[in-house]
């Protein structure tokens, strides 16, 4: 829908599938409106779930007291690696730099990108001294109608009750990943 | 992977080696267990990779002295089996189809199933790329006395795109394998000939392998070797230069000083060129999207044969979906995806060959490019 003077505006029907769980699923609608002119503007995003999401409680509970009980912070490259492999215990930290950078990814978009996550260059966690876990990343997003692969860095807190939060990402030149 | 080798001073020393190992999980060579790290006595151990540069920091820091022992625990892991690389080499039964395999091994390959195949099966010269190297097609062609129609197919365009070219291998294997036992593939070689370029951007190719797993274009030097490759996807002379391109060489989507600027283009080009009243379909092969793309790309107009093209694009989809479920989605690159310029598909098209078509395989952005090696045996299953 072309709205005068505002922007394009689209209307979604969606499909959420669990990662871990192909057969569950959830529909969803969506409503997208672009800017117009301005592209420096995150597109406007309203979703409603029609059902409810799976409760993760168990699992984000064993992950955070598996990172909390590290003797050393967490650090970890090329996640997956080159033959698109993520060892089990990395993919955690997988999962969160993909919700994660889809924060980034809808801060950044246009009518005319088209992002995903490539890959994770590298990933440190950051030491601190309250409840949330702290996670540094390097990633590479890939752009499809410029090809081009852009490296970004995104600081990512997360807690179990508390859920994701990036508070801090930049782009990054096209060799600071190497 | 390195390993290490340190002979410990103080007690201290040990303490903080002990404490390492455990912590980091790190694989004791010498002695068996952390408890038996003695002052004065040697210590291997290995460092996977990714923790390497920790580990050395962490010694400095403890003003530890160390030696490498050994700098690549892999290469000499590869190094102690020759016999059974060998194997691979020699046999392609022994060829492991659901991996992804360096350009030194589809070369081998490639000779090897021409010798194991050779009534069915010749290698033919194509060209040379950029840096030399020499781009070889398949030819599979039952012997007869008609005049059989081509169907040619190249993977390894993009670099990157590691299913494209294990998708080729796969598809060679398949034919070989089942030409006598499958009906549908017997009367498939009775009519026509199969013409297969398993990796026709070579030298992007193993620089993907080798230096930057995410490279995309082919590796012809510009201004002054400060900058490197040209789309080859944007090289071919179809509306050249003219939508969905860049002029910069720094950019993935670059098209290169002209059309067919790019050895690896005139290789491919050149040889359609001169079969081209003999082929019928062009088929090339990319990653990732799930789509199966029509001409044309720079721009909107429909090709003349276009209900067809799609009729027989829609059939392949369901086909394909029939195996596993997945989804391809069908139509014009204008259209469905983006605008662009100078693809071969376009080319292939414009030169008069009826059926030209993009299959972007597996998957929809999950795994992208780096889609893993227990996915290659589906998607090729799927494609087949």
């Amino acid at each position: 829908q072309d709205i005068d003077d505002v922007g394009h505006k689209y209307y979604l029907e969606l499909v959420l599938e669990d990662v871990l769980d192909k057969d569950s699923t959830v529909n969803c609608t969506a409503e997208v409106l672009y800017h117009l002119g301005n592209n420096n503007i995150a597109p406007d995003v309203q979703v409603s779930l029609e059902g409810e999401l799976k409760n993760t409680d168990e699992a984000d509970n064993i992950f955070y007291h598996r990172i909390k009980s590290l003797e050393k912070e967490l650090v970890a490259e090329n996640i997956p690696d080159s033959y698109g492999n993520v060892p089990p215990e990395m993919e955690p930290i997988h999962l969160l730099a993909w919700v994660a950078s889809g924060y980034v990814i809808w801060q950044n978009s246009t009518e005319n990108t088209e992002f995903h996550l490539a890959q994770i260059k590298h990933v440190k966690q950051v030491k601190r001294s309250d409840e949330y876990l702290e996670f540094d990343y390097m990633i590479l997003l890939h752009e499809m109608v410029s090809q081009e692969i852009i490296p970004w860095q995104m600081t990512v807190l997360w807690h179990p009750q508390h859920g994701v939060q990036v508070t801090q990402d930049s782009r990054q030149p096209k060799h600071a990943s190497e | 992977d390195q390993v290490f080798h340190i002979v410990p001073e103080t007690f201290q020393q040990v303490q903080h080696l002990q404490h390492l190992c455990s912590t980091l999980l790190l694989d004791l060579w010498k002695p068996q267990l952390p408890e038996d790290i003695q002052a004065g006595e040697d210590l291997h151990i290995r460092v996977p990779a990714p923790l390497v540069q920790e580990v050395k920091d962490s010694l400095d820091h403890h003003m530890i002295s160390y030696k490498v022992l050994v700098p690549n625990v892999q290469e000499l892991v590869n190094q102690s089996m020759p016999k059974e690389r060998n194997s691979h080499r020699q046999v392609p039964e022994g060829y492991v189809y659901t991996q992804y395999h360096p350009m030194e091994e589809i070369y081998q390959w490639m000779t090897q199933i021409q010798k194991s195949n050779s009534e069915l099966v010749t290698q033919h010269y194509l060209g040379e790329t950029v840096e030399n190297r020499t781009m070889y097609y398949l030819q599979i062609s039952q012997p007869s006395d008609k005049n059989k129609k081509i169907i040619w197919m190249d993977c390894g365009i993009h670099a990157r795109e590691w299913i494209s070219p294990a998708f080729c291998q796969w598809f060679v294997k398949e034919i070989l394998q089942n030409y006598k036992s499958d009906p549908k593939i017997s009367r498939f070689l009775q009519n026509l000939d199969l013409y297969v370029l398993p990796v026709l951007n070579i030298d992007g190719y193993i620089y993907s392998w080798e230096k930057d797993r995410l490279w995309r274009k082919n590796r012809s030097p510009h201004m002054n070797g400060t900058c490197y490759g040209t789309d080859l996807n944007r090289n071919f002379n179809s509306s050249w230069g003219s939508v969905g391109v860049s002029y910069n060489c720094s950019s993935e989507i670059f098209c290169g000083s002209g059309p067919e600027s790019e050895p690896e283009t005139r290789a491919v080009a050149q040889f359609i060129e001169r079969r081209k009243s003999d082929i019928l379909c062009y088929l090339t092969i990319h990653s990732y999207g799930q789509y199966i793309l029509t001409p044309y790309g720079s721009t909107t107009k429909p090709p003349s044969n276009s209900e067809e093209l799609m009729h027989v694009a829609e059939k392949a989809a369901a086909a394909l979906m029939g195996k596993y479920g997945t989804s391809y989605e069908v139509g014009p690159t204008s259209l469905i995806l983006y605008s662009n310029s100078g693809s071969s598909r376009d080319w292939a098209h414009m030169i008069g060959i009826p059926f030209s078509y993009t299959f972007e395989l597996r998957d929809k952005g999950v795994h992208g490019f780096l889609l893993p090696s227990y996915q290659i045996q589906p998607t090729c299953e799927e494609t087949m």
